[in-house]
């Protein structure tokens, strides 16, 4: 299913970027982790697949059953897995730093690194509603 | 979230899942699991504990900061690579010791201690998270 | 190696000297000075050496791999360098010791220096042009240190910066033309390059070189129309003037135009280009100086007049009289022009003021400055029997025996010289002799050390001028014959009888006095004003207009790449990585498609399905429950696709931080508003397009990556050693406790740092609230 894999992650690559185009923070979130599952499943379709055979050796063997699923890939995207989730955390609470800060999080607003050149028009500063 | 049910199930599912998750890294090295695995389970069991009593009753189930489990896991994994340098070898070369016990073979090696240090630090890592969220919303 | 441990002592020292003047407090200088003592004697035993046996080459391979060798060449050219700078160097340790006395900043002057003084060694005794153009580069840099040495003034800061920009600008070019050089002479050894000359005259790029080559040159040694930095730099303490902006660092680029006039001289660009800048420098710089009532001014513009007559002589170098002509004049203009800084800035010291205008009769107060100014002087304006007078003989043979327009030529440098003998008056007479005047310090005689230099040298100048024949076949022959690049041998002598030469000389020496009588009308005359403004100031403004320009552009092309908007910058890189990565993968390999796309089951279909329906969701979702369970059925089908593809491990791992993240967005959402605000519908589209873009070269690159076959070496490697050696039968898990352990080791660091990083954000927060902050 390697061509159909190609397809999907092309998608959710487009999906993730698009949703960390926008102005509100938690949609730059959301696509982060959809790009973070995107590069695991390139990561994955690169390396082959094969359909069970995982890459375990038998007991009793010395060596893997014939045609075993390529480790190595394996390996690189489960603590990329983790490493992911502990960047999510990391975004989030960012996220919810910057509100309590700022008092948005549209990310047009936050100017505070990168303050406005002089006469320039910017988005208005203004706090989101907190929804009810 | 105060239900009934959720902490009675919690409660009952603590000790098991904690089980479960020693014994994934412990059996990693030969089968599915390992320190990443079985740490995400340990941390997922405080972490339901949390949301079902509280962070407060789940760090004093835990005794030790988090924090403390993530330095710990830190420390045990370089530990893990110095007996390499002792022995000559590179550090973090895997060293074994096998003992013949009746027919099977009994392999110990550094790998299984660098493994618990992986363990310690994402549980550590995940409920310094989990924890300090929870102690925000309450 | 001698050199280059001579060069290493010396930066040892240097770096050492701050300690040394903190431990040995006034007599630091002393004991500093021996390192240039040192130096001048150990040059000196290279003078019978050349004499005898030609050029020394030594050489070390530092980057082989780039053709980067320490390799040094100690010709009669360097060694004349080499002892000048160190020996010049000495008296101005020994006279700085004096000057800055009691300076807090001693220890800096020191060492920077010191540093200085190895970097314009490396400069003429290199031979690689790499190791040439790293030494030139530490001069500039060690110059922008000197010149700002008062950096609590402001002036001071701004000239150190318009000396180095300057400079350095010039030394970018250089190092441009140097490589050109190389490339077309085929080695990277200016003793190999200055054999090569037929070919890198004759080659289409010698345009280029010449001009970048030039650039450096001009820029270093001051010419018209980058001249302006010299007089700027005069901010910095006299003893620095003395040393780099008289005798050795603005003959950097003299030095280096002498070095490659055998490779590259001669051709007719040349001879128009030194002639023609050198001629104009030197007249602009001579009169510029009778503009001015600093003292240090003038002799900076003096210093210029001197830099143009070296170029327009190398201009000029293709007859004998030329090129002995720029060895006498280095030697003399360094000796009389060191003395005469020194001098200004002990009348300085001493009165506290350095302008003609203030100072008058200082002979009694001063009786040995003011002699060994006099001596410095007399042989500035060319008299018998300095050494001044050899120098200008030789100018005005050489100026005759030019190519082409020899009476021009000699005209300009009569010109010239009359305003430089007015000069030599103006600095050495008006503070000494006339009625006494108050000063804002009550003079007194300067100490030993710092009158002890400019006696030395200008009695130096004397003796040249007395006995030339001393000089004239250890040093000056082989100097000449290396600008030369033939063997050259003449005869110095002080009487030549009565030639037309003689009569030019007394001209100018007439002229001169008259002109040091004039000399307050002149200055403020309209035409001096003027003449002042065009070429004296202008030129620095077009540098402040340059420099303002650049901060223009910098700024506005600043807003343009850097708006302050995450999604610009994302939109930018991304959007330029996928057109290129899709056109040349296009361009290069056409549109591939793998097979196997029959071998796809339903079930798999259902899952890509399920993904792209998540994905979709979670794009359009108004609502962050709805976006939370959409990328929940994204990560699951993933989880879902890893265990169908033989990778357990993978799907556990990803279901259980499925479940952390469903928590870890549970206990965040709550706190942050809405998904609000919603874009344009234009920026949407625009949006979509980049995102769509991105998402296609990633299939595109996958579909053709999976064209070719994967190399099984890994796999094979893993399998085979997985059980056998590390003992262990989950390969993936051996990959990440054994094989690639230490790749495991920087991950958890990091997720140590990302839980920790929360754990910051939260807490900090919480602790600001809990004191009363103006938190919410």
């Amino acid at each position: 299913m390697e061509p159909l894999l190609a397809i999907m992650a092309g998608f959710l690559f487009a999906s993730g970027l698009y949703l960390m185009l926008r102005r509100n923070y938690v949609r730059v979130v959301i696509g982060l982790i959809l790009i973070s599952n995107a590069a695991n499943l390139v990561i994955f379709t690169m390396g082959r697949l094969a359909r069970g055979n995982p890459p375990l050796v038998a007991t009793g063997e010395t060596m893997p059953a014939e045609g075993f699923a390529n480790p190595l890939p394996q390996a690189l995207i489960l603590t990329a897995i983790v490493i992911g989730f502990g960047l999510l955390a990391f975004a989030l609470v960012l996220a919810y730093r910057a509100y309590r800060e700022l008092g948005t999080v549209d990310v047009d607003a936050m100017r505070v690194a990168e303050p406005p050149y002089p006469g320039e028009k910017t988005v208005s500063g203004t706090p989101d509603q907190e929804e009810a | 979230m105060k239900s009934l049910i959720l902490q009675t199930i919690a409660r009952l599912l603590l000790p098991l899942m904690i089980l479960f998750s020693v014994f994934l890294m412990l059996r990693g090295h030969n089968e599915p699991g390992g320190g990443f695995i079985g740490g995400l389970v340990g941390a997922g069991a405080f972490s339901l504990y949390a949301v079902a009593f509280g962070p407060a009753s789940a760090r004093g189930v835990l005794r030790a900061d988090p924090r403390t489990l993530l330095g710990l896991g830190l420390l045990v994994t370089v530990l893990s690579g110095f007996f390499a340098m002792v022995l000559g070898d590179a550090f973090l070369t895997g060293q074994w010791l096998i003992f013949h016990i009746g027919e099977a073979d009994f392999h110990l090696g550094t790998a299984l201690l660098f493994d618990i240090g992986v363990y310690l630090v994402v549980v550590g890592a995940t409920l310094t998270v989990i924890f300090s969220l929870e102690e925000e919303s309450t | 190696m001698g050199v280059l441990i001579s060069l290493l002592i010396g930066c040892v020292v240097a770096f050492a000297a701050p300690l040394l003047n903190r431990a040995a407090g006034s007599r630091a200088g002393v004991i500093l000075a021996l390192l240039p003592l040192g130096l001048t004697a150990y040059f000196a035993t290279f003078v019978p050496r050349i004499a005898a046996e030609g050029a020394l080459r030594q050489s070390i391979a530092w980057v082989p791999a780039l053709n980067v060798n320490l390799s040094f060449y100690v010709d009669g050219l360097s060694v004349l360098f080499a002892l000048i700078i160190s020996g010049v160097g000495f008296f101005i340790v020994l006279y700085g010791s004096g000057y800055l006395k009691g300076h807090r900043d001693l220890g800096r002057f020191y060492l920077a220096v010191t540093l200085f003084m190895v970097s314009m060694l490396g400069v003429v005794l290199a031979d690689n042009i790499i190791t040439l153009f790293v030494f030139w580069e530490l001069t500039s840099f060690t110059s922008y240190l000197l010149i700002g040495f008062n950096h609590e003034q402001e002036r001071a800061r701004k000239a150190a910066l318009q000396a180095l920009l300057v400079t350095g600008t010039g030394g970018l070019a250089l190092l441009g033309g140097l490589i050109l050089m190389a490339f077309v002479g085929g080695s990277y050894e200016i003793s190999e390059l200055l054999n090569q000359g037929e070919v890198l005259r004759e080659h289409g790029l010698y345009t280029a070189i010449l001009i970048l080559v030039l650039a450096g040159c001009f820029t270093k040694s001051a010419q018209f129309p980058f001249h302006f930095w010299l007089p700027a730099a005069m901010e910095a303490p006299t003893p620095v003037s003395a040393y780099l902006h008289s005798a050795t660092m603005v003959k950097a680029g003299v030095y280096l135009m002498a070095r490659l006039h055998p490779a590259l001289g001669g051709t007719d660009l040349w001879i128009l280009l030194l002639a023609g800048f050198g001629a104009a420098t030197m007249v602009i710089g001579s009169w510029l100086a009778l503009c001015h009532s600093d003292l240090k001014r003038i002799l900076a513009y003096t210093t210029v007049m001197g830099l143009g007559t070296l170029t327009m002589l190398l201009g000029i170098g293709q007859t004998e009289y030329a090129v002995v002509a720029v060895a006498v004049f280095t030697l003399a203009h360094s000796l009389y022009k060191g003395a005469l800084f020194m001098v200004a800035g002990s009348i300085d010291h001493e009165a506290g003021t350095r302008d003609v205008g203030e100072v008058g009769g200082l002979r009694k107060a001063m009786p040995i400055t003011a002699a060994a100014a006099l001596v410095a002087a007399l042989s500035m304006a060319g008299i018998v029997p300095f050494f001044g007078f050899i120098a200008k003989e030789f100018v005005y043979e050489a100026a005759l025996a030019a190519g082409s327009l020899p009476r021009l030529l000699l005209a300009l440098a009569i010109l010239a010289n009359v305003a430089g003998v007015a000069a030599a008056g103006i600095v050495a007479l008006k503070p000494f002799y006339g009625p006494v005047r108050t000063t804002p310090k009550h003079p007194h005689e300067a100490p030993i050390a710092m009158w002890a230099g400019p006696v030395v040298l200008a009695l130096l100048g004397l003796l040249f001028g007395l006995a030339p024949g001393l000089i004239a076949a250890p040093l000056i022959n082989p100097v000449a014959g290396a600008i030369a690049g033939a063997p050259v041998s003449v005869e110095l002598v002080l009487w030549h009888g009565f030639t037309p030469v003689l009569g030019m000389s007394l001209m100018t020496l007439a002229l001169g006095i008259g002109v040091f009588f004039l000399w307050n009308t002149w200055r403020e005359s309209r035409f001096a004003r003027g003449f002042n403004r065009a070429f004296g100031v202008a030129p620095e403004n077009a540098y402040f207009r340059t420099i303002d320009g650049m901060l223009w552009i910098a700024h506005w092309q600043t807003r343009i790449f850097q708006s302050g908007y995450l999604r610009h910058y994302l939109t930018t890189v991304i959007g330029v990585t996928a057109f290129a990565v899709g056109f040349t993968l296009l361009s290069r390999h056409g549109l591939v498609l793998p097979g196997g796309w029959s071998a796809i089951t339903f079930y798999e279909w259902t899952l890509a399905g399920i993904m792209a329906a998540g994905a979709l969701v979670a794009v359009f979702a108004r609502s962050r429950v709805t976006m939370v369970v959409a990328i929940g059925a994204v990560g699951f089908s993933v989880a879902l696709i890893y265990l169908a593809n033989s990778a357990p491990d993978l799907s556990i791992t990803q279901i259980m931080v499925e479940t952390l993240t469903v928590v870890l967005f549970a206990l965040v959402l709550i706190h942050l508003p809405s998904l609000r605000p919603v874009e344009s519908r234009a920026s949407r589209l625009r949006d979509a397009a980049v995102a769509t873009a991105l998402g296609a070269a990633v299939t595109l690159v996958m579909l053709t990556v999976l064209t070719e076959p994967i190399s099984p070496h890994l796999t094979e490697y893993f399998g085979a050693h997985s059980y056998v050696t590390a003992h262990g039968r989950n390969i993936v898990n051996v990959i990440l406790v054994d094989f690639r352990a230490l790749d495991t080791l920087g991950e958890i660091v990091v997720l140590g740092i990302a839980g920790l990083g929360v754990f910051a954000l939260v807490k900090l927060r919480a602790k600001k609230r809990r004191d009363g902050g103006a938190d919410v």
